[in-house]
């Protein structure tokens, strides 16, 4: 029952805060932060407890598992499951739950109860994602987590908010109904075939479908994750949802929920429809160099600060796209360290740019420039964000760029060769946004209050774990590696 | 051995220690900063003595650190490689770093960033330390960008001025199209060897592609493009004539010890695979022409006295790969490390001519300053024979006559290569003794009394300026004096020399294919060189007297501005990559797809209007709607 805590504490976390945080602002922080200090604790006790190799795997490669009844007639049940990939999610969506809840300490002032609450539903929401092996249960949490999101734009974000909140609710409820209608698909064709009526994952698996069928549901779910993600053409919630949203939506949205799109990916479309994916898989991976280009095309044209960062991640999560249809070894542990890096490194940043905005007022590139003098810290931490965007070896996303790209040659030379000059494409924008932002003469930013020291605890933790996943990368993979090469497996992917 | 991962260690660790603490003093920094590289010399040092008095013949000794990367079959270790060519290696950059970073301290002392300045040249060293000693492609790589990291960060280390960003960013952006190559020349090897230790893939290339195929070929020149951007070599260069935006010891570390000379580095470290090539390999040869004669050229037109050295590196690097190409592996380190000495002389002591003269760069604003500044006067001229490769100063002489022989004697395309060889040398005497001329002889210029009038005294034009001090002197003595004897370590035999260095890098690398000339071939080869250096001082006489009387060949006349700005690369790569990019950013700034998508919303609410406009209230549009539907409707029944 463990598990359950991942998902159940954010929930009593958030109606505590709303409940108590109505009398003084600060009950609500302190509340959720010690709520997802808990749950990091519990991640972290999970990690220390795999690695030693005292917490073996229960079934398969499921290192806990726990199941309750549901809805019984229909073979609903609330069935958890947390692997070493699941493990690897939980915690990084605890970590930047605490960095979210920093980074909104001074920034949020109105409706603090209410913030808190919406943050740490949309936190059990995710955790949810991360470990539901229902699927039904599954599509219940990928709702969960939409709708106080959607709360956290349209209320504390900026001008924009409203619209960019709807853009945002639109695009992810159609491809999330696309894919409720595949996993009842996926449902009654495995009734048909077994007369067993499921939704359990580990159930479903190995599920005979023909190749039509199997083409149709495999894009019902890619629907919903592409947006997510988001692949190229699908991305174009995402610069306006970013942009909008409060510091900590910003974070939440690009540190984590762009990682449900990716996690879905290799936990259920691959797995799942192992036939249909690797007939899509060359259409999948120039789709994702086609994100990688793309996004760093409009990263290069923006002048608003927070949209360019947004865009990046349009280019970094093509890598993960690109790395999930490469079927090999590889690619895909390159594919989740650089979900992983991308969530602290682009994290960060939003926290970095955030503090920027509080303190100047305004996104703008061109009304910035000369910071380095007039804030030293600021100039610094940016220095090591931007290198970290940049793909400078040494930091986490490298390892998980040169991974995907090494194997993504393996399964095709010119998807990598094209994807690689993306990397040009990263410098140059990564380089404009330092320069306008830091360097050059300080023109009205003469008086800027610093960074403080609970935002350089949130920056400097984040960055120690971008440099641990860059020299020390084993950790992660080690953790995550039984669980990808069961599905390698299902796919009989080459090693 | 284990004391080879101290070499590297110590910078980092220095760098650590300035970056981490927050409000050091500057003086604390610069302390740390350069007994960090002191202490990475020493090691250096005992690592050299001890593996020098035990030699183990040609295996290389590794240390592996720990586990970086295991995935699948690919496994890359956090690990050192321990030969001779990383041990020469280790010692020109530790040697010729610190020396820098005591001239630096200073050089640099109260500028602001004094601390941080310290932090990036042991980040620069230590990130070049990991380069040379890497025994694996993707830990090699790691320093590779660590370096070009550094170039960012050091050129661009005034930071007000937005030109000097814009270099800065042109340094890391040219040289990270070049390090795409190499990516992609570190993805074919792995995926086809399937290893990326450099000794193995040497011995696997050897095993499983023939000689010239079309694979080893293209591994070959993947890895040649990543060393051209590094290197500054056509048509990569670039990058390197804008560097001189950084202060002039970052030039210096730039150019001798670090950064340039990682491309010579690495073609020697993967000899195996242009072994393998001969068609890439004697690529390298053309392009190490080609570059020495273009940048020896442009350097003639310069007048910025960095702008001068920064040719005149591009030039000297194209020696190296001339040597690289005609399989004179040993001579190219060789050369390497004297152009490291003689080149960091130049560079320091031109920082001090510009700091005595309040940053004038203009050479034609300088002149007379023999007597004004008659240490920097010695010290230039020992690194201007050295450049010139001119007896009694041994350290060019000795290397770059070495690798003139050398084409002479390669064969059939040798010939062509040894004229472009002899032009290099030249030019090469011809820009350098013109710079001579200019900045130390003739009774001085406008600049020079500008800095007397400045100084406030009644100085007359002709006296010394202000003498540099001892931290500033000792470095530049000691370069020097490494100037003046260097070459003596592996002397020509003719002029009975013993090729010490030669014999101990031959346990790294293989030996040139031997194509002996006969001892009296050499000798004649060198006069003829030297010749040719003489005669080219006498044209470099002729252009600092013809500079004399404006007019004659004005440096603002188009063909001479063509040359000084490089030949117009800049302005054809401006024209195919650059506009183009910002012209597709301009034109999409609103992202096409975004409001592609913002169109669906448009189109409903603009639908939803026209639902909404006959929504009237009123009756009589209602019943006149139920009128006219309802006869449509009868109208189509009875039509179909």
């Amino acid at each position: 029952m463990m598990l359950a805590l991942f998902i159940v504490l954010p929930l009593v976390c958030g109606f505590a805060a709303w409940i108590l945080g109505s009398r003084g602002s600060t009950a609500g922080r302190w509340i959720s932060l010690a709520g997802n200090a808990f749950n990091l604790v519990l991640a972290a006790w999970l990690w220390i407890a795999q690695a030693s190799g005292s917490l073996v795997p229960v079934e398969g490669t499921w290192l806990a598992l726990s199941s309750m009844p549901w809805i019984p007639a229909y073979g609903i049940s609330f069935t958890l499951g947390l692997d070493g990939l699941s493990l690897l999610f939980v915690a990084l969506t605890s970590l930047l739950g605490i960095a979210a809840v920093l980074a909104s300490w001074k920034g949020i002032q109105e409706k603090v109860a209410f913030f808190h609450f919406c943050l740490c539903l949309v936190l059990a929401g995710i955790n949810g994602v991360f470990l539901s092996i229902d699927l039904f249960l599954f599509a219940f949490m990928w709702e969960l987590m939409l709708i106080p999101m959607y709360f956290l734009i349209d209320i504390w974000g900026h001008e924009g908010r409203h619209r960019a909140a709807l853009k945002f609710f639109l695009f992810t409820q159609i491809g999330g109904l696309l894919m409720f209608v595949a996993i009842i698909g996926l449902y009654l064709a495995h009734a048909a075939a077994t007369g067993l009526r499921t939704f359990d994952y580990r159930l479903l698996l190995g599920t005979a479908l023909d190749p039509t069928r199997g083409m149709l549901l495999m894009l019902g779910f890619f629907a919903a994750f592409a947006v997510k993600l988001p692949a190229f053409p699908l991305h174009a919630w995402l610069p306006d949802a970013h942009t909008e949203a409060p510091t900590a939506g910003s974070v939440i949205l690009a540190g984590l929920l762009l990682k449900t799109g990716g996690y879905g990916l290799i936990r259920f479309v691959l797995p799942l429809f192992p036939e249909a994916s690797r007939s899509f898989a060359p259409i999948a991976m120039w789709i994702g160099v086609a994100g990688i280009i793309y996004g760093g095309f409009m990263a290069f044209s923006q002048t608003d600060m927070k949209r360019l960062v947004a865009y990046t991640s349009v280019s970094h999560l093509g890598f993960v796209l690109l790395g999930v249809f490469a079927f090999n070894v590889q690619a895909l542990n390159g594919a989740v360290i650089q979900m992983l890096s991308h969530g602290l490194s682009t994290g960060a940043l939003f926290i970095l740019v955030g503090s920027l905005q509080d303190r100047l007022h305004t996104r703008e590139l061109s009304r910035m420039g000369g910071l380095w003098s007039a804030a030293p810290k600021f100039g610094a931490f940016g220095l090591v964000l931007t290198l970290a965007l940049l793909g400078l070896p040494g930091f986490g996303n490298f390892i998980g760029e040169f991974l995907v790209l090494l194997g993504a040659y393996r399964a095709s030379v010119s998807v990598a060769v094209v994807a690689a000059i993306g990397l040009v494409f990263a410098m140059v924008y990564s380089l404009r946004m330092y320069q306008l932002a830091f360097h050059g003469e300080s023109s009205d930013t003469k008086e800027v209050r610093d960074l403080g020291a609970i935002e350089i605890a949130a920056l400097g933790a984040m960055i120690i774990a971008l440099f641990w996943l860059g020299i020390f990368p084993q950790g992660a993979m080690d953790a995550a590696s039984r669980a990808l090469g069961g599905i390698l497996g299902i796919l009989g992917g080459t090693a | 051995m284990s004391i080879v991962a101290l070499i590297p260690a110590f910078p980092f660790a220095g760098a650590l220690l300035i970056f981490l603490g927050w409000r050091m003093k500057g003086r604390t920094a610069a302390i740390i900063g350069s007994a960090a590289v002191g202490l990475s010399m020493a090691s250096a040092i005992t690592l050299a003595s001890i593996s020098s008095l035990s030699p183990q013949s040609g295996s290389a000794f590794g240390l592996v650190l720990w586990n970086w990367l295991q995935v699948g079959s690919i496994s890359v270790p956090i690990g050192l490689a321990v030969d001779a060519l990383s041990i020469v290696m280790c010692l020109v950059v530790t040697v010729v770093g610190f020396l820098i970073h005591l001239y630096s301290v200073d050089h640099m002392a109260g500028e602001e960033g004094y601390g941080r300045f310290f932090g990036y040249m042991n980040l620069f060293v230590g990130s070049m330390l990991t380069l040379v000693l890497a025994d694996n492609l993707l830990l090699l790589y790691l320093g590779w960008e660590g370096v070009g990291l550094c170039s960012y960060l050091l050129i661009g280390f005034w930071y007000r001025e937005s030109a000097n960003g814009r270099a800065a960013r042109k340094a890391f952006i040219v040289t990270r199209i070049g390090d795409i190559s190499l990516l992609v020349g570190i993805f074919l090897l792995a995926t086809s060897l399937g290893s990326l230790d450099i000794q193995e893939i040497g011995r696997r290339a050897a095993s499983a592609w023939p000689l010239g195929s079309p694979i080893a070929s293209l591994a070959a020149a993947l890895v040649l493009g990543g060393a051209l951007g590094k290197s500054a070599q056509l048509p990569l260069h670039t990058w390197l004539p804008d560097a001189m935006a950084g202060p002039s010891p970052v030039s210096a570390l730039i150019h001798a010890a670090t950064m340039v000379t990682a491309g010579v580095y690495l073609v020697a470290r993967t000899n195996a695979l242009f072994a393998l090539a001969p068609a890439v390999q004697l690529a390298v040869a053309i392009i190490g022409a080609a570059t020495l004669l273009v940048a020896g050229w442009s350097a003639l037109f310069q007048t910025d006295i960095k702008r001068v050295l920064a040719y005149s590196t591009m030039s000297q690097i194209g020696y190296m790969f001339l040597a690289l190409g005609l399989g004179a592996w040993t001579g190219a380190i060789f050369h390497l490390a004297m152009h490291a000495f003689f080149k960091a002389l130049l560079f320091l002591t031109a920082g001090v001519i510009i700091n005595a003269l309040h940053h004038e760069h203009d050479i034609f604003k300088m002149g007379g300053l023999a007597r004004r500044m008659p240490f920097a006067f010695w010290v230039f001229l020992i690194g201007s024979l050295g450049l010139t490769a001119l007896p009694p100063v041994t350290s060019g002489f000795a290397s770059k006559d070495a690798i003139v022989a050398r084409a002479w004697t390669s064969g059939d395309p040798g010939h062509l290569l040894w004229i472009a060889a002899m032009l290099g040398v030249l030019i090469t005497s011809a820009y350098t003794f013109r710079l001579l001329f200019v900045v130390f002889a003739g009774r001085g210029a406008s600049a020079a009394n500008a800095a007397n009038a400045a100084h406030g005294s009644a100085h007359e034009g002709g006296q010394e300026l202000a003498r540099p001090g001892p931290l500033l002197t000792i470095p530049l003595g000691i370069l020097a004096f490494f100037c003046l004897i260097g070459g003596l370590v592996d002397f020509p035999r003719i002029l009975g020399g013993v090729p010490w260095f030669g014999t101990f890098l031959g346990t790294a690398l293989p030996p040139a294919r031997e194509a002996e000339a006969g001892g009296g071939s050499e000798l004649a080869l060198a006069l003829a060189s030297l010749g040719t250096s003489l005669m080219g001082i006498l044209i470099g006489a002729l252009l600092w007297r013809r500079s004399l009387k404006p007019g004659f060949v004005s440096p603002s006349s188009g063909i001479a501005s063509f040359f000084k700005k490089g030949w117009g690369f800049d302005r054809i790569y401006a024209v195919l990559f650059q506009t183009p990019f910002e012209w597709l950013c301009r034109v999409n700034r609103r992202d096409a797809v975004n409001l592609a998508s913002n169109g669906i919303g448009t189109a409903n609410l603009a639908f939803s209007r026209v639902l909404r406009s006959s929504q009237t209230g009123m009756i009589r549009w209602y019943v006149a709607f139920l009128a006219v539907g309802g006869a449509l409707v009868i109208a189509a029944a009875v039509i179909l």
